[in-house]
């Protein structure tokens, strides 16, 4: 069914509300009949619950609520993710109000006997919350200080149906830019909201927009960039999973600012179900006129096509995606001229985030005044960040400008995971750097994150704790950058494999003072040499952990130890009076090196050691120990 | 060569592949993309065969094959482990997690079993940081592989039944 004009966008909107009516309101449990029907299941369809088989907990769910004759009363919705993927998989019932963590297959039986048949909540799958240690239906803890923008629709509508997208106010910014704005007022809009690029490098979008628009040209191009590289980093995958048809509007309005009609979505190839859902989106977007020829009766024609990346990291960075678009190596080039002067087959192009894309509608929508009201003086609106590693609550937190480090890990991410203490969180993955507990209180934006030595990058957060090595990390993100470089220039392609070596060096217990200052003088000279933002950026992560963990690299190079016990070389291993002669190391020592009586306290020979650890592994009496 | 002996002969589909697709040199990378999934990889014959269909150098193909990691010019085995070596896997132990899988495939990373049942190979975060570490088996996640029986479990039903290596044995942290 084609709409032909807003009038029909508006009546499918009528139509479509009710699939919406029952959901986020809250009510008492009662019976099934009490309740207004249909009844939703919301079955997270994210990455890690996806992962943790939620297609088959839907699957049962619908089986068994069929067997019970129920499936005419209550319906099972696969969504996006809801962002707690710590306790996931996770289900929530509307309009009942009530979320089950960490359900499994065999809890399906349970789900619908107990919650739909006798109308009580099944207490062992809900919440427990740590603090209180009560058992919570909704209203986690989690969600307190977050604010959902780009990702609102993620987990509150069913992302394969676009109708719901609809009901959901989905395509109303659209045809409000269609048929009340000039393309020109559109640009000043969100320019004057202060939206700025999510992929990390934060320039101004509502300009990228204009320098896009401006001079003549045959053709132009909105490209959305959905090649997310930084490990540790799944918000741009969510929203496509949760939410694809908020990142289609977006390049349609994109489009009709900038007088473009054609869009690509460049996305990784590691990314199946985004890639599912996109392909879903855009054919609904298709078959309803969203897409295609004169699109809700106006003269605006535009349509978008998917783009496979294969496994390139340097391909985030705008130039080196376009020449992977058309076909080619994903080598950077150099700018200027800049994409919006002469990118994608030498047309303008103008290339976006897909977080970016996200707030959009809602900026058209609401007014920038509204977005240009929540977070800092340069940084508006809210950032997405994927919340990870030795953290209680591993998930997708979104959060207002100028939150602080402390406010997301340890309000929203529950602190630090086996009650260890924290040492550093590193933002913006391998272009970033690590940020030591006395920055905790630092609002974060674009601005404050640069200086104290990290980026927002495009919004990877993970977490460490003292017993992560900081050299060893700094290594390991030297790794990366080592087998991603694409080869083109000099200054990465062999400054950073120089970089590699010497850390190497320093975590085999082989550095000296001298490599600490070659670290630094090399690092600063790629960091200005290089070409694009890759080899840039590439050094980060040593220098803010020379900054701001001098001590461990000294312990390396002088003291030959490693304090986090992490790097092999340099771990030493002492039998204490603990030990009860029980032989079991001595049986287990590949080297042969553990010697002593039965029932007498062992000794390791330290030369012949191979620092295996299988002797502290095996220890049942906790006697051995790092030193 | 092609797994599917019921299907016509693989250059053939390739080619009917091309032929349907506006663009062909600009959709290189989908056809390479194409060309694995037929083949399984991109050996130097299969390379040659798209330069000439596309009319582009032979030195092109081969640029774009070996610049991108996705692509391979290795046979594979029949299943491909990936171990997760993003930074939140790493924090949580996914250099152990990647020696323990080595050594129960007998294999190190990038190479595959002598069987053929098993490859092996490292990816850069595919977004199941909750559950890290992780490691995929033929695209499917396998998480929190904490313990050496863990993993000898989410291996073992990718063995053919019966071969004894079932999840039996030592239960240790990796």
């Amino acid at each position: 069914m084609k709409l032909k004009d807003t009038g029909e966008l508006n009546e499918l909107k009528g139509q479509s509300l009710a699939l919406l009516k029952n959901r986020r309101i809250s009510s008492p449990l009662t019976t099934l009949e009490a309740l207004g029907k249909p009844r939703h299941i919301m079955v997270c369809g994210g990455t890690g619950c996806h992962a943790s088989d939620s297609p088959e907990i839907a699957a049962l769910l619908k089986e068994e609520l069929n067997q019970r004759g129920l499936s005419d009363q209550v319906e099972v919705l696969q969504t996006g993710c809801f962002g707690f993927c710590e306790k996931g998989p996770i289900l929530e019932i509307h309009p009942d109000n009530i979320m089950y963590v960490q359900v499994s297959t065999t809890d399906v039986a349970d789900i619908v006997e107990e919650h739909f048949i006798q109308g009580k909540q099944v207490e062992r799958l809900l919440y427990v919350d740590p603090s209180s240690e009560q058992r919570l239906a909704s209203d986690f803890p989690f969600y307190h200080s977050q604010l959902r923008i780009a990702l609102r629709n993620c987990s509150y509508i069913a992302p394969e149906d676009i109708r719901e997208y609809i009901a959901a106010d989905g395509y109303q910014a659209l045809a409000k830019v269609l048929f009340n704005m000039s393309p020109a007022s559109v640009i000043e809009e969100i320019k004057k909201s202060g939206l700025r690029g999510r992929g990390g490098g934060g320039f101004p979008t509502g300009v990228k927009w204009e320098l896009t628009g401006q001079g003549e040209a045959t053709q132009r191009y909105i490209i959305c960039n959905a090649d997310e590289g930084d490990p540790g980093a799944f918000m741009d995958r969510s929203i496509l999973e949760g939410d694809p048809h908020s990142v289609l509007e977006a390049m349609l309005i994109a489009g009709s600012a900038i007088g473009a009609t054609h869009g690509f979505i460049y996305i990784r190839a590691e990314y199946p179900l985004a890639i599912h859902r996109l392909e879903i989106s855009i054919n609904q977007a298709r078959e309803y006129g969203l897409l295609g020829e004169k699109i809700l009766g106006s003269d605006f024609s535009f349509d978008v096509d998917i783009k496979y990346g294969a496994g390139a990291f340097v391909c985030g960075e705008e130039t080196a995606l376009i020449h992977s678009i058309e076909g080619a190596r994903g080598e950077p080039s150099v700018k200027p001229p800049f994409p919006a002067q002469e990118g994608l087959w030498g047309k303008p192009t103008c290339v976006n985030n897909v977080e970016t894309f996200a707030n959009i509608p809602p900026i058209i929508l609401r007014g920038s005044d509204w977005f240009a009201g929540i977070g800092t003086e340069k940084s508006k609106g809210t950032k997405v960040f994927a919340l990870a590693g030795k953290v209680n609550n591993v998930g997708l937190v979104e959060v207002p400008m100028g939150t602080t480090l402390r406010q997301i890990i340890f309000d929203i991410g529950g602190g630090i995971k086996n009650h260890k203490s924290f040492k550093a969180a590193q933002t913006g993955g391998p272009s970033g750097g690590c940020i030591p507990t006395k920055y905790l209180d630092t609002p974060i934006d674009y601005e404050s994150l640069i200086s104290i030595g990290s980026m927002m990058g495009s919004g990877g957060l993970i977490v460490m704790d003292d017993s992560d090595c900081m050299v060893n990390i700094a290594k390991f993100f030297l790794e990366f950058t080592v087998d991603e470089s694409c080869g083109r220039c000099t200054a990465c392609r062999v400054g950073t494999k120089r970089l590699h070596e010497i850390l190497t060096k320093i975590t085999e217990g082989k550095g000296t003072l001298d490599d600490l200052d070659s670290l630094e003088q090399l690092s600063k000279i790629i960091k200005d040499t290089s070409l694009c933002g890759l080899g840039q950026s590439a050094p980060n992560p040593i220098l803010s952990t020379i900054e701001y963990f001098k001590d461990e690299y000294l312990a390396h190079i002088v003291d030959k130890s490693c304090p986090a016990g992490v790097c092999k070389s340099l771990v030493k291993y002492k039998i204490t009076d603990k030990c009860k002669g029980c032989t079991l190391c001595t049986k287990h020592c590949p080297a042969n090196c553990i010697s002593g009586s039965v029932k007498e306290p062992h000794v390791i020979d330290e030369e012949r050691c191979l620092k295996c650890g299988v002797c502290m592994e095996k220890c049942r009496f906790g006697a051995i120990v790092h030193h | 060569m092609c797994n599917n002996p019921l299907l016509k002969d693989p250059y053939q589909q390739l080619d009917d592949y091309i032929d349907s697709i506006p663009y062909k040199k600009e959709n290189l990378i989908l056809i390479l993309h194409r060309a694995q999934e037929i083949f399984g990889y991109l050996p130097d014959k299969v390379q040659w065969h798209i330069a000439q269909k596309l009319d582009l150098p032979s030195a092109k193909i081969y640029g774009v094959v070996s610049f991108y990691s996705f692509f391979t010019m290795k046979p594979r085995g029949k299943h491909v482990a990936n171990v997760c070596m993003g930074t939140a896997c790493f924090v949580r132990g996914s250099e152990k997690l990647q020696k323990e899988v080595e050594s129960q495939l007998g294999i190190k990373t990038g190479q595959t079993t002598e069987d053929q049942l098993f490859s092996l190979d490292s990816v850069r975060c595919i977004g199941a940081c909750g559950l890290a570490p992780v490691m995929t088996v033929d695209g499917k996640v396998h998480g929190r592989l904490e313990t050496t029986a863990d993993i000898k479990q989410a291996l073992a039903k990718y063995r053919p039944e019966g071969t004894p290596e079932e999840a039996k044995g030592s239960n240790s942290n990796i």
